[in-house]
């Protein structure tokens, strides 16, 4: 098996988009305080893949994935859309979703409320944005729950209304900062089959952000490895098994020998004598 | 039947109203029962039943001086939320503005209102006192509502900033969905300050505008006091109180019925 995990510093001629979706060009970031997060990082998101961003923690991959949603800008080197449409500003459309680590809900707003922001935002008026809301409610399986407020739920499902606030856009990008971290193993691997499913018939192009070698394996179609600070992608694999990925992925031999080979990569990305 | 809760050292309900009641009823027998037996003179210590004589004597005069105040003390209150969140939403959106005003604000709560008030009273209320009564009222009740909305507007959570500014939201509607909402436990806290504050600048006021031109509760005090009516003086008394005990419960009702969905202060909790 150890063929179909190949590391691939030579871009891949995958058809049939040539150009990718978001290209990440010498990207370098140095926080106020002086301190190197990111140096040199380039990256080319394909159209429709499931990418991570593996790396220790503090490599910088969250700074990564907001400086990707034009939350902060790089300190040199540019990230490109070279399929979307700029503005009169030079803000591409990026039309994305974002779900942060925590749920980052509005205690005061009920469910449907929440996932309602995004479309509020844009001046959609409360007749028109009914629809998608049900809908994007729906895709995460809380129908029940539309007119319950947040601390009502457990923290699996207030993950689940973050989501159904990222993808009530519509997004063609999904970014996904360690959205599960934080919940138990039952609910994470459950949310993490709910994700697939979705991306599955939904087809957005997933960016998401973890530390676990499990989670990325189970998920990508590649992972990207990032080093210790200053962070840059070391090396990236591709997980090359065929989707729907059940449960049964989760105990083959397949699987295990791709976070074998995943987890040797993360261990060179750890500075030397360093336990995380 | 058990009165008290399972756990057995909290109270229920019933006794958490019959208990004061009862506490309040035995200290005023004890206060009629020892101004009667060691016959202290009226005009020191009335007993309780001599003041319940006056209310229902000078209940004319008294209500009409407990409306003068009420009137003022809601006046300045309504005035003071007005300008606190309207002062704490220019401090959140300008940094210049909070820079340069915020040290008088602090300025003008930390000088006794009694040291304002003859000038006020001078500029102001020579030909309107109750308009003077009402500028320092509402100086006494307005530093609650502006720094508590202040450091409500502040405390939103970042993330929640950073998902607004991902979908491009308007000055406005980060105020509107945002910051106004996250804001509001702060604002009823300080409201419940200032409306106690309020009857407190509104009372202090008239005593210092003295004799001759005052209507309120604070100006029957000073006219029972010179005509040493002291039964009179406590029925006025009485009243501020009960004024003071009202707002505070009014105040926390609305805090409870605004909040009583979503924040912690005011959801029972489940176990």
């Amino acid at each position: 098996m150890e063929g179909a995990v190949i590391a691939e510093p030579a871009k891949a001629a995958i058809a049939p988009s040539t150009r990718p979706l978001i290209r990440v060009k010498a990207i370098a970031k140095t926080y106020q305080n002086g301190t190197l997060a990111l140096s040199d990082v380039d990256l080319a998101v394909r159209d429709g893949e499931f990418l991570s961003l593996l790396g220790p923690s503090g490599c910088g991959k969250s700074t990564l994935l907001r400086m990707i949603a034009g939350l902060g800008a790089p300190t040199s080197g540019i990230i490109d859309w070279p399929q979307a449409n700029y503005d009169v500003r030079g803000e591409p459309d990026r039309h994305l979703g974002f779900v942060f680590q925590e749920p980052t809900l509005m205690p005061w707003a009920t469910v449907f409320d929440n996932v309602a922001m995004p479309l509020t935002l844009t001046g959609m008026r409360r007749s028109e944005l009914t629809g998608r809301v049900d809908e994007a409610i729906a895709m995460v399986g809380l129908e029940k729950f539309a007119k319950h407020y947040p601390r009502e739920l457990s923290g699996g499902m207030k993950m689940r209304v973050s989501i159904a606030r990222a993808l009530v856009v519509r997004p063609r990008v999904l970014l996904m900062d360690e959205p599960f971290a934080a919940l138990d193993e039952i609910t994470r691997f459950k949310l993490n089959n709910d994700l697939l499913t979705l991306w599955q018939t939904q087809r957005w192009t997933v960016i998401f952000v973890t530390h676990s070698v499990y989670e990325s394996v189970y998920l990508s179609n590649r992972i990207a490895v990032m080093s210790a600070r200053p962070g840059r992608i070391l090396t990236e694999l591709k997980i090359d098994a065929p989707y729907p990925r059940t449960e049964a992925f989760r105990t083959s031999t397949v699987y295990n020998e791709f976070c074998r080979v995943t987890s040797a990569e993360l261990k060179r990305a750890m500075p030397a004598g360093e336990d995380h | 039947m058990s009165v008290t809760g399972v756990t057995g050292d909290s109270p229920s309900r019933a006794w958490r109203i019959v208990i004061p009641i009862l506490l309040g009823i035995l200290f005023l027998g004890l206060w009629e029962f020892l101004v009667r037996w060691l016959q202290i003179p009226k005009f020191v210590l009335p007993p309780p039943s001599m003041i319940v004589d006056a209310l229902t004597e000078d209940y004319g005069t008294l209500i009409a001086s407990l409306w003068n105040t009420l009137k003022i003390t809601g006046m300045a209150f309504v005035v003071a939320v007005v300008l606190g969140v309207t002062g704490a939403i220019l401090f959140t959106q300008s940094r210049l503005f909070e820079m340069s005003l915020f040290p008088y604000a602090v300025v003008l709560q930390v000088t006794p209102i009694v040291s304002i008030a003859p000038f006020i009273l001078i500029w102001v209320g020579l030909d309107h006192i109750e308009r003077a009564l009402l500028i320092l009222a509402t100086i006494v009740a307005f530093f609650p509502i502006l720094s508590n909305t202040t450091l409500g507007m502040k405390s939103v959570d970042h993330n929640l900033l950073n998902l607004f500014d991902l979908y491009h939201a308007s000055r406005w509607q980060r105020l509107r969905y945002l910051q106004l909402p996250s804001a509001m436990p702060y604002l009823l806290g300080g409201m419940k300050i200032s409306g106690g504050l309020a009857l407190i600048g509104a009372v202090v006021a008239e005593f210092v505008a003295g004799s001759g031109t005052g209507t309120g509760l604070a100006w029957r005090i000073i006219e029972s006091s010179n005509r040493l009516n002291i039964p009179r003086m406590f029925a006025a008394l009485v009243l501020l109180s009960v004024l003071g005990v009202m707002i505070f419960f009014g105040l926390s009702a609305l805090e409870t019925m605004l909040l009583r969905k979503w924040h912690e202060s005011a959801v029972g909790r489940e176990n």
